[in-house]
């Protein structure tokens, strides 16, 4: 089989996907690739320039951070100011602008943020200093948050009195939904996130074939994958096929994985919540039960969940729906670039509008 | 003498000069330092390159290498660059009390070996001691002159349309091994910095042809930092191949992990050189005669289109633009 790199990146077959989709005659298209993984890799391999016009890859709202709401990162930068606390954090969150700040500059002001590379991190600072509280800052799809339930699982097993948890996790599949009955953005087929789908397995996808006859794709993320994906795709949608096919077997199967979905429910609960940019999407997003409450920061320090409006301009909620491009938002490349975003989606490394700026503009 | 540096060592006292004796001038002894006056005096003639740089790196001691290699190393590639042949270094030393002495020996012993293998001579210097928590642990600045020939103009304005871009080795193995180190993930590697000085070897390369344009060392930002700069100040585009670019396999391996792209990790032993095609081959086969140039390949080519920008043929055979760095690199979410 080769090993990883040489298998799913081979240039020769490469070569021959890329003419294969080049050489496209079908009708024209729209294909949402819902992941915000797939939104960077599909940039930093450069695919969309191996496309024809009549196939219109839209990014859709699967960038955890991009969707997470203004008053989260007020949230996070409020607690931070906290002589007694120290957050934790993935480092996506750093640049996310806040209303005024964002936690990289409250780092430089000599606040305590730290960048952890997996929240169980966490627990291992929250042992060290016992005498702070420690907060983190967990956002994310299904893919995440089982992690961050095992987390909260570690630190009740742990008895331990000073971590918790500030949510702001979502589920995708609501928004696959509402996004496929949008007739404005016309979507004909999904492709869909393969490592998402790693953990929910893809009989949901099958449901909203059959619903909004929406055939669909699970890719995984190297070039071969994603190259493959479109091809299928596109097949599927000119003979009308209203199939969902799994071109990521080696990762993703149908049941997907029952325990991390399993342990995801003993910490979390399904509950309406906030896309930055979208709206409310009714029973979206994930909190944390009532039995962890000790670790649900949001209780535990009492914080507002209060929906602010977008900055003048910002057209980060038109994009993550895929009714706009980057290109089309006045502010995209001048005064938002990822120096000093205006919008989320300018600074998460899997933002569509990053994406655009660093690869293609 | 006592084990660790104390404010005392700083004053310009007896215990300064004790501990210049006793542990800068047992290692870096040569007569500029033994006389003992406040500057070096030295002759020079021609064209004089004068660089300076500061070394903060964490942690101090890495694999391959420590904060005294990579202060020498550091100016010795920035003046090789400019195609000098480097000669005398200075080195200023700001330190944190209660730094240990034994630590202070090995950085100092360690500049002593590098300045030796690299034929330079650090002929004057300077010792700060500063309260805890001034400065983390000991900072290093090195400055340095080097006499550049007179046939040779390297700058990063001259880059012309139809040089090639060669890289001398494999990219991304000091900031990856850095990186390991400095975070203490759970990931088994043997990664090091590939921290060497270039001279001797870039000196080969020069008198084989002057036919050289811009030289570079791709340190802080990597090569898509430097190629940008080099890309704006020429005001050319500059296009290269992904799949001609040497990286490690570990340090693929990590960046894939962890979200981060070897592009944009420092390096501290290579070198990019931007040449006309016609001296290209023979600049190859004098890097690869020596080695730390094992591994030299051409990477890319200067091109007139999309002037100031740096871009990329990928594996797909599509194109991406690779953009200049923000910050540093933060790793990802999922």
């Amino acid at each position: 089989m080769g090993d990883f790199f040489t298998t799913y990146r081979d240039p020769e077959i490469l070569e021959k996907l890329a003419k294969k989709i080049g050489d496209y005659k079908g009708r024209k298209i729209n294909i949402m690739e819902v992941c915000g993984t797939h939104t960077m890799a599909i940039s930093r391999y450069g695919i969309r320039s191996l496309l024809p016009e009549s196939i219109n890859l839209i990014s859709g709202p699967g960038c955890p951070v991009c969707v997470t709401p203004v008053f989260f990162i007020n949230a996070a930068i409020n607690l931070s100011s906290r002589k007694d606390t120290i957050i934790t954090t993935f480092g996506d969150l750093m640049r996310v602008p806040g209303s005024e700040s964002n936690l990289l500059q409250q780092k430089a002001l000599g606040r305590d943020v730290r960048v952890v590379y997996s929240p169980l991190d966490s627990i291992k600072i929250a042992k060290q200093n016992k005498d702070k509280n420690v907060v983190f800052l967990s956002v994310g799809f299904e893919t995440t948050t089982p992690i961050s339930a095992l987390t909260v699982l570690n630190a009740k097993d742990e008895g331990l009195k000073n971590f918790s948890v500030l949510s702001a996790n979502k589920t995708v599949p609501v928004a696959l939904e509402v996004l496929a009955m949008d007739e404005d953005i016309g979507i004909d087929g999904y492709l869909y996130p393969g490592h998402v789908s790693a953990i929910i397995g893809t009989g949901i996808y099958e449901e909203l074939a059959r619903k909004h006859r929406i055939p669909g794709v699970v890719a995984g993320f190297e070039p071969l994958d994603i190259l493959n994906g479109i091809i299928r795709l596109s097949e599927n949608i000119n003979q009308n096929n209203i199939v969902v096919e799994n071109a990521y077997q080696r990762a993703v199967s149908k049941e997907g994985n029952p325990i991390a979905v399993s342990k995801m429910y003993e910490v979390y609960e399904p509950c309406d919540s906030v896309w930055r940019g979208i709206g409310n999407l009714p029973m979206s997003g994930l909190k944390i039960r009532d039995e962890y409450k000790e670790f649900d920061a949001w209780k535990v320090f009492e914080l507002e969940q209060k929906v602010m409006e977008e900055p003048k301009g910002c057209l980060c909620g038109e994009i993550l729906k895929g009714k706009k491009k980057p290109s089309d938002c006045l502010l995209f490349g001048k005064a938002c670039v990822p120096e000093s975003p205006v919008g989320a989606c300018m600074v998460s490394s899997e933002g569509t509008c990053a994406a655009y700026y660093k690869y293609n503009f | 003498m006592s084990d660790i540096i104390t404010l005392a060592h700083g004053s310009g006292g007896k215990s300064s000069n004790e501990l210049i004796k006793n542990v800068f001038l047992k290692h870096l002894s040569n007569d500029y330092l033994l006389s003992g006056d406040d500057a070096a005096v030295v002759e020079v003639s021609g064209r004089v390159a004068y660089t300076t740089d500061s070394f903060v790196i964490t942690p101090i001691f890495f694999n391959g290498g420590d904060i005294g290699k990579l202060s020498v190393c550091g100016t010795v590639n920035d003046l090789t660059a400019i195609g000098a042949k480097p000669l005398y270094l200075s080195c200023g030393f700001i330190i944190e009390e209660g730094f240990p002495i034994k630590d202070l020996e090995v950085i100092v012993a360690s500049m002593a070996q590098t300045a030796k293998e690299s034929g330079v001579k650090i002929v004057t210097g300077d010792t700060k001691v500063v309260q805890k928590n001034a400065v983390d642990k000991i900072f290093i600045n090195t400055s340095g002159i080097g006499i550049i020939p007179n046939e040779l103009n390297v700058s990063g304005a001259r880059a012309k349309a139809g040089d090639k871009v060669i890289i001398t080795g494999t990219i991304g193995d000091h900031g990856c091994s850095i990186l390991l180190e400095r975070e203490k993930l759970d990931i088994i590697s043997d990664i090091k910095s590939d921290c060497k000085p270039l001279n001797k070897m870039i000196e080969k390369v020069i008198e084989r042809t002057q036919d050289i344009h811009v030289m570079r060392d791709p340190t802080r930002g990597g090569v898509a930092a430097t190629l940008n700069e080099i890309a704006v100040q020429s005001n050319v585009g500059i296009k290269l191949f992904e799949g001609s670019i040497p990286v490690k396999d570990q340090v693929k391996g990590v960046c894939e992990l962890l979200g981060m792209d070897p592009l944009y990790m420092a390096n501290e032993g290579k070198m990019l050189i931007i040449a006309p095609e016609s001296s290209s081959k023979a600049i190859l086969e004098e890097l690869k005669k020596d080695e730390a140039g094992a591994d030299s390949c051409i990477i890319g080519e200067i091109t007139s289109e999309s002037a100031g920008r740096l871009f990329m043929k990928t594996i797909t055979g599509g194109s991406r633009i690779i953009d200049m760095p923000v910050g540093d690199q933060l790793p990802r979410i999922c």
